[in-house]
């Protein structure tokens, strides 16, 4: 399978994002922004960074770069898109994903490890994740505390958008272990038609045992087992 | 002539911010204070002779789609 990772003006995850996909045995390679194409590409992946800065709002800038009509097109096809961070954001942005992702309740910057417990593992992005494992991935955002309006968290709890959520070592949701405010401990969630979906921790950062976790792997795992189980649309 | 738009977070959004200049206000003696909102403010300047109207059609449309988001923000704007 080959992942195309997006690269704007201040990514600075792309060569992990790169990294962790061979790691896995598969190919992946850069398109920079500014490209109206895609290429041959199985998946995409938005990934973390700064881009443009963080200038007006995290991902605001990002999401009218040409590429973007490439990914829209993509995930209209049914192609696996996933936002990491920076991504997660942009995806928001661009109205990919529902919702927003706002200052860290506390104002500060979270550099650390956290627990992730997977809500839903109907989806191309969790279907490899085991039962009834946490996972442990870490997160490095300022603007990460995720935020929708009422009718919208009602619909991502009735149609399971929502993926992970942030807990403690025991799996427990609580107001400790969710590091930024974000509603419902939301760290991840999926589209309706669940081909697309954004997460603020770093699976990339959390592909090898010495990176400290290799849980991050179970994601691009799934992703993989999912276009392994049903060719993605290619798009132009 | 000048545009000028204000975006202030929208009043259900968790607004940490403005929390914390409230109560920074309060510890300085400030007393009175209901609430602060933080937000942005972009000064536009626009070429002379610019019609008002179609500028303000424009900007309003950019303030929606690109300056403001509209999930977690409100913007007021203003042409003069």
């Amino acid at each position: 399978m080959h992942f195309v990772v997006l690269q704007f003006p201040a990514s600075n995850c792309d060569q992990d994002c790169v990294h962790a996909v061979r790691v896995l045995g598969h190919t992946s390679g850069l398109v920079w922004h500014k490209e109206t194409s895609l290429g041959a590409a199985d998946a995409v992946i938005v990934p973390g960074g700064f881009s443009y800065g963080d200038y007006l709002r995290c991902g605001a800038i990002a999401r009218f770069s040409p590429v973007m009509q490439a990914v829209k097109q993509f995930a209209d096809h049914g192609g696996l898109v996933l936002g990491i961070c920076n991504g997660f954001q942009i995806l928001c942005e661009a109205g990919l994903l529902p919702g927003a992702l706002i200052r860290n309740r506390d104002l500060q910057f979270h550099c650390e490890q956290v627990f992730l417990k997977t809500a839903s593992f109907d989806s191309p992005f969790t279907c490899k994740i085991p039962r009834d494992k946490l996972l442990k991935i870490p997160i490095a955002h300022g603007e990460g505390c995720y935020f929708a309006d009422e009718a919208t968290l009602a619909g991502l709890k009735s149609n399971h958008q929502i993926l992970w959520q942030y807990c403690d070592a025991k799996g427990e949701l609580t107001e400790t272990s969710n590091p930024n405010g974000s509603l419902l401990n939301i760290a991840g969630l999926c589209n309706e038609r669940r081909n697309v979906a954004g997460l603020m921790p770093h699976p990339d950062r959390a592909s090898e045992e010495i990176l400290g976790s290799a849980d991050g792997r179970f994601i691009f795992e799934s992703m993989i087992a999912a276009l392994l189980e049903k060719p993605a649309a290619k798009a132009a | 002539m000048k545009a000028k738009i204000i975006i202030t977070p929208k009043k259900a959004v968790l607004d940490p911010q403005g929390k914390t200049v409230q109560s920074a206000l309060a510890h300085m003696g400030y007393t009175g204070v209901t609430g602060v909102h933080v937000g942005k403010y972009l000064e536009i300047d626009l070429a002379p002779g610019t019609d008002k109207a179609a500028a303000h059609a424009a900007l309003n449309e950019a303030a929606h789609k690109f300056l403001s988001n509209p999930v977690i923000e409100d913007y007021r704007l203003e042409i003069e």
